[in-house]
């Protein structure tokens, strides 16, 4: 039984079909990407996982648990965090406390304590504090802990936002375009963090990727993707070859 | 300026960060409880409604501040308090019992408001909180049973353990410090807690908090119930304050009031609240004041400025004429909350953390520090 399991996914806005009969599989401790033009449905699958948007038909697994029916907060209990491609950030607070709020999952104190801030709290928060700590150093956010996001630049953003995904300690994470608006040296390190997230970490990762250069550095497999459909499978270099994908991108 | 060099986790957790904190802070404690011997019993009486202000103001922070829901309704929070205080002292319940008890049922009442507002954002979240605060003052009004309808009722003094507490008394005002402090410490604590974290980041976006693992529906519930909960227990001692409550004391200008007092004071921190809560009360001495002194003021000075008698009298007439004229308060409202949304978004607070740190960085404070940009990259697509 594979580790993440989509079945015959399909998401149809009235006529149009954005993702349509999708079936994939992600094996535990790979890094799969999802590659396609624009409007290939590509995000589109990473909100049907993380329930934004509920499918139409077909039914997702993970651990073989089904999980099409959990309501979305729960999707990040069971262990999937994801970032997103326009930056999804809590603007106004601290670089420290978004990163906290990705331990939310974790959180287990009650309200009546939290008010009273009692000792459990206390040492809840001194946990927490200490794993976010800990990716903060993985991925070099030191400089900014107590910074605003407003204040940030682009590039900071979103290596922020893999900060806050970590931070809930995932099982699988979602990247929906973790390069764009990154320049060359970012992208180059962004590489090798995703890859320190398998080797290190043992995170499965499932990741949306434009730039090629990156899909090819990193990933075990791809899925070609057009017009909501799955276009073929495999390594980088077949995916890239294969004549529906080279046609899909330049036309036929 | 001081540098902070943090070495333990408890640095990021502690309240105070520093020792200055203490020395400021105990500073006013100190100024608070030695106030009512020391200054009149008018200024006293300004200071119990400032914390009850205060109070408020605490609790719509946690509300529109921190979570990001509107709400117009907190008069009728206020009324549900301040009415279960004065209904159940008439079958002789102990004040601590019914303050407790118009906390919990306002509580309970405003989380069933936060309901709509798991659909509702907005200018639409806004008119529901009107049409709430406007449908708990028709049922003052019409439910005579309870609410004596527009008569109103009486509220005797806070009795607190045998002990008569006329609300003129220094204890009354220690009470009124006491509640406040309590609902920002505590407020404060949650805003260092798993729960406040969650508000925040449902207010700066919905779709990355859920994805988080934050139960956004609950939340705002909860939001909703600590915001209504902390607006009754004000109610209880704003009931007491003014010894007599009737429905047309709780209209939609008070709601506005406690807009005021937070867009006025800063949303983004507590100091605002507070802030805000001293500007609205100084509100009514200030319009007296327009009443009373202005017109013979100005009239004085026209005097002097060479006008004759019958001129002068003229002018006091007119100036006398305009500060009674109805609905000049709100007026003064409209145009205090249009001001300070053009030119001071973040308040009084922010306007001080502003001039602190001018001072902090003379000579190099630079002009452009705060100067406002608009940002694009942010994206509506998933709300």
């Amino acid at each position: 039984m594979s580790y993440f399991r989509a079945e015959n996914l399909s998401l149809h806005f009235g006529g149009l079909k954005a993702v349509d009969a999708v079936s994939f599989a992600v094996e535990k401790g790979e890094i799969l990407s999802i590659i396609g033009p624009n409007g290939a449905g590509k995000s589109s699958i990473f909100n049907l996982i993380s329930r934004i948007y509920r499918p139409t038909s077909g039914r997702i697994f993970f651990e073989d648990q089904d999980i099409t029916e959990e309501p979305p907060y729960d999707i990040a209990r069971l262990g999937i965090a994801r970032t997103f491609q326009n930056i999804e950030l809590f603007e106004n607070a601290t670089v420290l406390s978004n990163l906290l709020v990705g331990r939310h999952r974790h959180s287990t104190t009650q309200l009546w304590q939290e008010l009273l801030f009692l000792p459990s709290v206390r040492a809840n928060e001194k946990v927490h504090r200490r794993r976010v700590e800990q990716v903060i150093e993985f991925l070099d956010l030191e400089p900014y802990r107590d910074k605003l996001i407003s204040g940030l630049p682009y590039g900071v953003r979103k290596v922020i936002e893999l900060a806050r995904a970590l931070c809930s300690e995932p099982k699988l994470i979602l990247l929906d375009e973790p390069s764009s608006g990154l320049n060359v040296e970012e992208t180059d390190d962004m590489s090798f963090w995703i890859r320190d997230l398998k080797n290190e970490l043992g995170v499965t990762v499932l990741m949306v990727e434009h730039d090629m250069s990156l899909v090819n550095r990193v990933s075990d497999r791809v899925i070609a993707l057009n017009y909501g459909r799955v276009l073929t499978m495999g390594s980088p270099a077949e995916v890239q070859h294969h004549p529906d994908v080279v046609a899909a991108y330049l036309g036929a | 300026m001081r540098f902070l060099f943090k070495t333990d986790y408890e640095d990021d957790i502690r309240l105070f960060p520093h020792s200055g904190y203490f020395v400021s802070y105990g500073l006013l404690l100190a100024v608070l409880l030695i106030a009512p011997y020391v200054l009149s019993s008018y200024v006293m009486s300004q200071l119990v409604f400032v914390c009850i202000y205060a109070t408020v103001g605490v609790a719509l922070l946690i509300l529109t501040g921190f979570t990001g829901q509107a709400s117009l309704g907190h008069a009728a929070f206020l009324a549900i308090g301040a009415y279960t205080a004065a209904y159940l002292q008439k079958y002789n319940v102990p004040f601590p019992i019914y303050f407790l008890a118009a906390g919990v049922l306002t509580g309970l009442i405003g989380a069933m408001v936060g309901f709509p507002a798991l659909r509702l954002t907005g200018i639409y979240l806004v008119i529901a909180t009107i049409s709430f605060a406007l449908i708990v003052e028709e049922i003052l009004a019409r439910w005579e049973s309870v609410t004596n309808g527009n008569e109103g009722m009486r509220v005797k003094a806070v009795s607190l353990l045998g002990v008569t507490v006329s609300r003129d008394s220094p204890t009354f005002y220690f009470l009124c410090l006491a509640v406040l402090v309590l609902t920002i410490v505590g407020t404060l604590n949650l805003l260092r807690s798993p729960t406040g974290r969650a508000f925040v980041a449902i207010r700066d976006s919905e779709t990355a908090a859920r994805s988080m693992g934050v139960n956004v529906a609950l939340y705002k519930v909860k939001s909703y119930a600590i915001s209504a909960a902390i607006t009754g227990f004000a109610g209880v001692l704003f009931a007491h304050k003014l010894s007599f409550i009737s429905p047309e004391m709780f209209t939609l200008q008070l709601s506005i009031e406690f807009i005021i007092v937070i867009l006025i004071g800063g949303t983004f921190s507590l100091h605002g609240a507070v802030l805000g809560a001293i500007f609205i009360v100084m509100i009514d001495p200030f319009l007296t004041y327009l009443k009373d002194d202005m017109p013979g003021i100005i009239a004085g000075v026209a005097a002097t400025f060479g006008a004759g008698t019958q001129s002068a009298a003229n002018v006091q007439s007119k100036v006398a004429a305009f500060a009674s004229l109805n609905g000049l308060k709100g007026a003064i409202y409209g145009i205090i909350i249009v001001l300070f949304v053009l030119f001071e978004p973040l308040g009084l607070y922010g306007r001080w953390l502003k001039i602190k740190l001018f001072f902090q960085l003379f000579p190099l404070y630079k002009r452009a520090t705060f100067k406002r940009q608009k940002i694009y990259v942010k994206s509506e697509r998933n709300r």
